[in-house]
């Protein structure tokens, strides 16, 4: 058969059904290949080798014994470093957290536990998530697998590197601003950030709390409706988890485009590379071919949607990240007092894109300024919200690229305002809530994936999932693969 | 010069639920250092909160007690300062939505009842210990235990309406009789159940304006509360009549000197930099919730001391003694009915005969406040009804009646099997009494020859020596008959 690392999901698991291969076998596959050529993407902070093989055995056994556990049995899977993992170093990215193991598994972790997945290892991302290109971990650089010397997108670079790579089946990131669909654009995979509330956060470690959302990258559509379908669901650990029913997102994959309203994302064209303009008014046509219907869309108050999510989402890090003072967990420095000790701890634990947005937060949230900033921002927000819900009155899901460019050099963005700027898409649906997916939708003259941005309504997966699906198959772009040998 | 005293008190009680507020961890207070902790009160990287429903509960019923508005919506906010007894080094409270706002309290002050307004009432998480060796500045480490971190707290703050040192000691005993009534905290502040900061400031009698006002913290008990609270009255009208400003800061109030010092401000001075905890939706509480709380509310001490008057023609005093603790009440009310079998109503002697015991005796081996101490008591209800019934149907006298109950309290037994073993029953025969009133007047010739000489003294020699020889168990009134009708022929 061919190399088993090129399948999808969906294709392992027939593969293991009919017996052409095993969970251990493909296990295998992935770890020689991790061992081979992870020294070039750096997708890994932690192998979990003995790990995965002991989870690939029992999964071998189930199919053997004709019961495996569902659509994911055997499938190898890689977690952003940010997910806790019982027993395995969850490091966030962070010298802080450099030794921290924690003593629990993440809701989605025991989830996925649970449906027979084989766990490769941990990946590399922006420390605590603040960041659009991986550039911010405090321990390696992560190639995007199309071009070794650019960023592979992030905050979930790590994970969404090791799925185009081929050095997991599917992987799972967070998306705070775009960290799940803009390296999925970049990569030229499926990355796709679910409705704020659809999959609990309980074992994520938090970065923004009331944007903060877990989803999965996939080499195809179908594949991230399957790990959805496993990751969601109320949770008694997660207040904020909602108690919506979980559809079967994959048998309503094949209900195709008829009968669908795209509404057309309008946007300014400043500053966009021509080639993802042009590959998203290309996509849009497709869509029409498909039998939908299209109209025009605007969402007035997204252009204030950035400078909102500067606002928040800052605030939320300052004090999620409070914790971290040496007293209890990770990195202690010395000093010669308790004050001295907690501030040279967080001094040397700290990245300088962290510190930023600490202090950032903490002015926000400061006595005399927070109507003027924090109350200001959620009054946005409360707008954004009502801008999607406007467009959602007339049209079934909004279609717009996912991030004005593509995939960019190392070093190149070191303007803090120009990496921002590539959340411009993806923000406002963290700041409403509503779901979002990012499908492959071409390359630029220069070789590089180009992302289309799909947003649907609240806790309406399923629609995003079927016009991501329908698109998908009616063209060709998963066939490239980005070659590593 | 005189000037009007303005108090305000904001109390913390930890609530007694069985678990944390945000976790499934233990609230049992003195287990050894961090063995009550899980990932969600040691606020490890991740982890969440979830509400504890019965910890609403309880701040909902303590605010209807309040006689408070509850919120029917209210949310939690986070409060941000470092401190390592804090694990996230923010605490989980409630700040612009509280629970519950504008509610009184009455106490008792002098000549009469006064309402004291309270402001708010919210629901918080309670912080871990730091355990030094030696003091805070002079230990080379300090330990943390984070058994309390996350026990959940409430804390209700008072309008400034206490106008004396003794106003706000009432407050603190009104409060916590509520809240023990409650069942919602077991008050002890020796244990820091219920802990106490006050703000006090002068002003000339008449002035509408408040003076500047001063916290003191640290104030764990009512005796602490209201000498802490005297000196401070003391100090600032010094302060004031040398013409002095009243600094605004927070003082510590040093139980074993005596006084108040101020606290350096770094060590109270923070912007808490609250915002709307996004953990957490807001809480909605729904009509119908409240109405179930407010429908199982209990009778309160007030209400039950005016019923005991009523009731059981009690005096005032007595009821209020009583009334002490919801225990020492219901042991009172469950003696009494043990005295009137069959549902009937005790008599106003019998329920008088209990109290008296109670206050008597019962109290110098029990403490009325201590709830679990009554629950276990050696003598319960049904014990102490069975001596008084003895007594009334002249089994055992009065002055017997002392020595068994100290044997009950000792042995746990009730009192007739101590009677009937001991042989205490009082001797009401008249045969066997003049039998030993003889024996008595024959040996002692010289009484008699007093008594003949007019000394009318004699005669109570004579009866004490009669109970003297039947060991006090001949009934007192039989004996003094039969030594009069014998002197009587002599
Ligand atoms: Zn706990």
């Amino acid at each position: 058969m061919t190399d088993p690392t090129r399948l999808t999901a969906h294709e392992l698991t027939d593969a293991f059904r009919s017996g052409a291969a095993t969970p251990s076998a493909v296990t295998e596959a992935y770890l020689g290949r991790i061992a081979k050529l992870d020294g070039k993407v750096r997708a890994y902070l932690t192998v979990t080798d003995g790990r995965a093989r002991a989870a690939a055995a029992a999964s071998d056994a189930r199919y053997r014994a004709g019961k495996p556990l569902g659509p994911l049995d055997g499938v190898p899977i890689s977690y952003k470093d940010v997910l806790s993992t019982r027993g395995v170093k969850t490091t966030c990215g962070s010298r802080i957290l450099e030794s921290w193991v924690p003593p629990f598994d993440a809701t989605v972790v025991t989830r996925l536990a649970a449906a027979g997945v084989v766990p490769l290892g941990k990946s590399n991302m922006d420390e605590f998530a603040m960041g659009s290109s991986t550039e911010h971990s405090a321990f390696q650089l992560t190639a995007n697998p199309w071009d070794l010397a650019r960023v592979p997108g992030g905050s979930s670079g790590g994970p969404a590197a090791a799925v185009a790579g081929d050095l997991a089946a599917i992987s799972l990131g967070t998306d705070t601003g775009g960290s799940i669909r803009q390296p999925g654009a970049f990569c030229g995979i499926v990355g796709m950030k679910p409705t704020y509330g659809r999959v609990s956060r309980y074992g994520l470690v938090a970065f923004a709390s009331s944007l903060d959302q877990i989803g999965p990258f996939a080499k195809d559509v179908r594949d991230a409706a399957l790990v959805l379908r496993a990751i969601a669901g109320v949770d008694p650990a997660d207040a904020t988890s909602v108690d919506v029913p979980v559809p079967d997102y994959a048998a309503s994959l094949g209900e195709g485009m008829r009968g669908l309203r795209v509404g057309v994302l309008e946007y300014d064209t400043a500053g966009m590379d021509p080639d993802v303009q042009r590959a998203v008014t290309a996509a849009i046509d497709v869509l029409k071919g498909l039998g939908a219907t299209t109209q025009a869309v605007t969402l007035p108050t997204a252009d204030h949607g950035l400078a909102a999510y500067y606002i928040i989402a800052p605030a939320e890090a300052s004090s999620n990240l409070a914790r971290y003072d040496g007293v209890k967990y990770g990195l202690r420095a010395l000093g010669k007092d308790l004050i001295d000790m907690e501030s040279r701890t967080r001094a040397a634990g700290f990245g300088a894109e962290v510190k930023r947005r600490i202090m950032l937060g903490t002015y926000a949230l400061s006595s005399g300024y927070y109507d003027a900033y924090y109350g200001k921002a959620q009054k946005v927000r409360t707008l954004i919200r009502r801008d999607f819900d406007a467009a959602f009155e007339h049209v079934d899901v909004i279609v717009g690229p996912t991030t004005p460019g593509v995939a960019f050099k190392h070093g190149e963005k070191e303007d803090p305002l120009a990496m921002y700027l590539n959340d411009v898409f993806t923000v406002p649906a963290n700041l409403s809530g509503n779901p979002g997916i990012s499908v492959p939708c071409g390359f630029s003259t220069s070789g590089l994936p180009i992302g289309l941005h799909l947003v649907g309504r609240a806790f309406d997966e399923a629609t995003i999932l079927r016009v991501a699906y329908a698109y998908e198959q009616a063209t060709t772009w998963r066939t490239r693969r980005p070659e590593l040998a | 010069m005189t000037w009007e005293v303005v108090i305000g008190l904001e109390v913390h009680a930890e609530l007694t639920t069985r678990t944390k507020m945000f976790c499934g961890c233990p609230t049992t207070f003195g287990a050894s250092p961090n063995t009550q902790t899980c990932p969600i009160c040691l606020g490890m990287p991740g982890t969440l909160p979830v509400i504890n429903r019965r910890a609403i509960e309880f701040g909902v019923r303590t605010a209807l007690a309040f006689n408070c508005r509850i919120n029917t919506a209210c949310r939690f906010a986070r409060k941000h300062y470092y401190y390592p007894d804090m694990p996230k080094n923010f605490q989980i409270s409630q700040y612009e939505e509280p629970l519950a706002e504008d509610g009184w309290l009455e106490i008792d002050v002098q000549g009469g009842t006064k309402r004291i307004g309270i402001q708010r009432l919210h629901m918080e998480e309670d912080v871990g210990k730091l355990i030094h060796d030696g003091t805070l500045e002079t230990a080379p480490s300090s330990r943390v235990d984070f058994n309390r971190a996350g026990v959940p707290l409430m804390e209700t703050v008072s309008k400034p309406e206490l106008r004396s040192p003794e106003e706000a000691a009432a407050y603190l005993r009104a409060f916590r009789s509520v809240l023990m009534y409650l069942g919602v905290c077991d008050g002890n502040m020796e244990e820091g159940s219920m802990r106490c900061d006050a703000n006090i400031s002068l002003r000339r009698p008449g002035a509408t304006e408040l003076g500047t006002k001063v916290e003191i913290k640290n104030l764990n008990s009512f005796r602490n509360a209201q000498r802490a609270l005297e000196f401070e009255v003391k100090r600032q009208a010094q302060a004031l009549e040398a013409g002095e400003k009243i600094v605004q800061e927070t003082r510590l109030f040093d139980a074993d000197k005596g006084y108040t010092r101020s606290m350096r401000s770094k060590e109270y001075a923070h912007d808490y930099r609250y915002f709307p905890e996004p953990d957490l939706v807001p809480l909605k509480l729904e009509g119908a919730f409240v109405d179930g709380i407010r429908a199982a509310l209990p009778e309160l001490a007030r209400a039950q001391q005016q019923r005991f008057v009523a009731q059981y023609g009690l005096p005032a005093y007595d009821a209020g003694i009583l009334t002490q603790s919801r225990a020492l009440a219901g042991y009172y009310e469950a003696a009494v009915s043990a005295l009137a079998p069959g549902g009937s109503t005790a008599s106003p002697a019998s329920a008088k005969a209990v109290a008296n015991w109670i206050m008597s005796e019962l109290l110098r081996v029990v403490p009325g406040d201590d709830e679990r101490a009554i629950a276990e008591s050696p003598v319960p209800p049904a014990h102490l009804a069975g001596l008084i019934a003895l007594i009334d149907d002249g089994t055992i006298s009065g002055k017997i009646a002392k020595d068994v109950f100290e044997k009950m309290v000792r042995s746990r037994e009730d009192a007739r099997t101590i009677v009937q073993r001991e042989g205490l029953t009082q001797v009401a025969d008249t045969g066997a009494i003049a039998a030993i009133v003889d024996q008595v007047i024959a040996a002692n010739p010289k009484a008699i020859a007093d008594f003949k000489a007019g000394k009318t003294a004699a005669a109570k020699s004579l009866v004490g020596q009669v109970m003297k020889a039947t060991q006090g168990k001949a009934n007192p009134a039989i004996v003094n008959t039969l030594i009069e009708e014998k002197l009587a022929k002599v």
